[in-house]
């Protein structure tokens, strides 16, 4: 598999204080890759810089062969075309319907009238199941709800790669499987590669296909969840065993 | 080379239907539609297209609906494994205007009753919970449990210190232009030592307690209700009475009590330096002397003057911070929420505090 993202010597710092410490990674095409780790490790972080949210004070990122460290706003607004971003809120707008956000990408991006667009929004919301919700305003949707029509948003151009931030993150098992599912179920019919911040065990048993371990702004470790889950080093020992129902 | 062309009943495509041709491919079958509709069988022949997207498969669902109504019936052949996986993903042949649920939309009538309650019911709300800020005020002073200690003194300084400058530089030049404007005429009649009565008395009256109650709805007022309105948002009220705490207390009261006491004090400042702005007219424009001027101010001047400016200030204190707080609790939804409450709090402070004035103006006339 061709490797889509490509991260060397990434190191950040906030206020004098270094959030990530030489990460380098790469993730390949039409994988699940997860970034694991406990709060405050940097996860969010890494995914903010791979999107061209942060700036890294040194390092490179390289995504579609693309370095976008230090890119031009026009030619990075390209690249984030083919990718697709949920975040940990959903961060719907609120001042319009969950249709309406679903268009915006489509409405903003392409020049494809009305009727198509609404097939589009329809086809997408009933992926994620909220057909019901279309007219609906997002504060008048469930936090299960609001993360599945961000979803929806965020596949709206069928993006290559999708991002998501925490998507399981106050969720019961059920919508947070169902979400897994979704994914999986992109990443199967439509080849899309799948970067998730997580540290929900059970949705990364499901879904993961390879990790990197963050701790204190480190990778520990990069590689397949078996090798994660044979693993000797203790923070990962400790990771996987402490949340497991005994 | 265009990536799709007729052959006899068939629609071959190739290549590719994204996005990005979506919109050619719709309007290359409409322009050949009238052929399509001699033949009675239709099919689309996906062998050599490579990749499709959702808006290829919108495209194509299109074109099959808009052929199903005039009764062809559109057969899709040779999808490869990865195309037919995305036709399966995202048509929306299946999908009925069922399962879209649209909001019903009230009739006129409707509307109109629908308005007719929510406007009650918003009064009914208003005047409970003046009622409520009223109570809480007074209980407020003597006991101190459930208010945030210090509190009172950062408001103190959010709305009345940092107020100064703008509420002095506003007065000055209401008191300054106010005079120009009139110094032409008392002029003319040789009435210039009038001048003195027009702005201690417009000032201290009127424009004193006005201009700084205007200046405070827009800066104060629209800061309590988008403060409140957030807090509301974000479910922070809610958090407060879980810890059994009453957010008319915890967060108004310092509020109420600072617009209470900073209004008037503003009020009075606003006056002093308006009339300041006249007697920088009276003395350059009109040729008074300063002794003559004070002198006459002296004369003209009434306490009622300052109990007005005072008793006028008081009661817009508390219909501004109502009002804030009142949109702020009624604040819905998300950031646009917060636009609208604020919005609304600082118009409808200034209606309110305009017709307040005028009441007022005629009981101390």
């Amino acid at each position: 598999m061709e490797k889509i993202i490509k991260i060397k010597d990434l190191i950040t710092e906030y206020d004098g204080r270094r959030i990530l410490d030489g990460i380098t990674l790469d993730i390949k095409e039409n994988e699940v890759f997860i970034i694991l780790g406990g709060s405050g490790c940097g996860k969010t972080t890494l995914l903010k810089h791979i999107i061209g949210l942060l700036k890294p004070v040194s390092g490179s990122i390289e995504v579609f062969d693309q370095e976008i460290v230090g890119m031009e706003e026009e030619d990075l607004d390209e690249i984030l075309m083919k990718c697709g971003v949920l975040f940990q809120n959903g961060a719907l707008l609120n001042s319009l319907s969950v249709g309406e956000n679903v268009a915006i990408p489509l409405e903003q991006h392409s020049n494809l009238d009305r009727e198509l667009i609404n097939r589009i929004i329809e086809t997408k919301l009933n992926l994620v199941e909220l057909a019901h919700a279309m007219y609906l305003s997002p504060a008048e949707l469930s936090g299960g709800m609001k993360k599945r029509a961000a979803l929806a948003r965020a596949i709206a151009l069928d993006p290559l790669i999708l991002f998501c931030d925490e998507p399981s993150a106050g969720l019961d098992p059920i919508t947070s499987k169902a979400i897994d599912d979704l994914l999986l179920q992109l990443k199967r019919q439509l080849n899309m590669t799948i970067v998730v911040v997580t540290h929900e065990l059970a949705s990364i048993h499901r879904i993961a296909d390879r990790i990197v371990f963050l701790d204190q702004g480190k990778a520990l470790f990069v590689g397949t969840l078996k090798e994660a889950l044979a693993s000797d080093i203790k923070e990962i020992r400790e990771f996987f065993t402490v949340g497991r129902f005994e | 080379m265009n990536s799709f062309e007729f052959k006899k009943d068939t629609l071959v495509l190739k290549d590719e239907l994204t996005i990005i041709n979506a919109e050619a491919f719709l309007n290359f079958v409409s322009a050949n539609i009238s052929s399509i509709k001699k033949e009675n069988k239709f099919s689309i022949d996906l062998a050599n297209l490579r990749t499709i997207d959702s808006a290829g498969v919108a495209a194509i669902d299109q074109v099959i609906d808009s052929l199903k109504k005039s009764s062809i019936e559109t057969k899709i052949t040779n999808a490869s494994e990865k195309v037919q996986n995305s036709l399966t993903a995202f048509s929306s042949l299946e999908l009925t205007g069922k399962d879209f649920v649209k909001p019903r939309k009230l009739g006129y009538f409707e509307g109109l009753g629908d308005k007719g309650f929510n406007f009650f019911d918003n009064v009914k709300y208003f005047i409970y919970l003046a009622a409520d800020m009223f109570f809480w005020g007074v209980v407020g002073i003597f006991s101190k449990k459930g208010q945030r200690k210090g509190e009172f003194v950062v408001q103190s300084n959010l709305i009345g210190v940092n107020a100064l400058p703008i509420v002095g530089l506003i007065s000055f030049l209401v008191g300054f232009i106010l005079s120009l404007q009139s110094a032409q005429q008392l002029r003319s009649f040789g009435a210039n030592i009038f001048i003195v009565d027009l702005i201690a008395i417009s000032m201290t009256r009127e424009m004193g307690p006005l201009m700084t109650a205007i200046i405070l709805a827009g800066r104060s007022g629209s800061a309590i209700a988008s403060e409140i309105a957030t807090m509301k948002i974000s479910e922070e009220l809610d958090a407060l009475k879980t810890m059994a705490l009453n957010p008319i207390k915890y967060v108004v009261l310092p509020k109420l009590y600072a617009m209470t006491i900073a209004t008037p004090l503003l009020t009075i400042f606003a006056d002093i330096i308006g009339i300041m702005g006249g007697f920088l007219i009276g003395i350059t424009y009109l040729k008074l002397s300063p002794t003559a001027f004070v002198d006459r101010m002296a004369h003209v001047m009434v306490l009622k003057d300052i109990i007005t400016s005072v008793v006028k200030s008081f009661v817009f204190a508390w219909l501004i911070t109502i009002v804030g707080v009142f949109f702020g609790l009624r604040a819905k939804g998300g950031a646009g929420g917060v636009g609208r409450s604020t919005t609304a709090s600082v118009v409808t402070a200034i209606f309110m505090v305009i017709v307040a004035d005028s009441i007022l103006g005629l009981l101390f006339y």
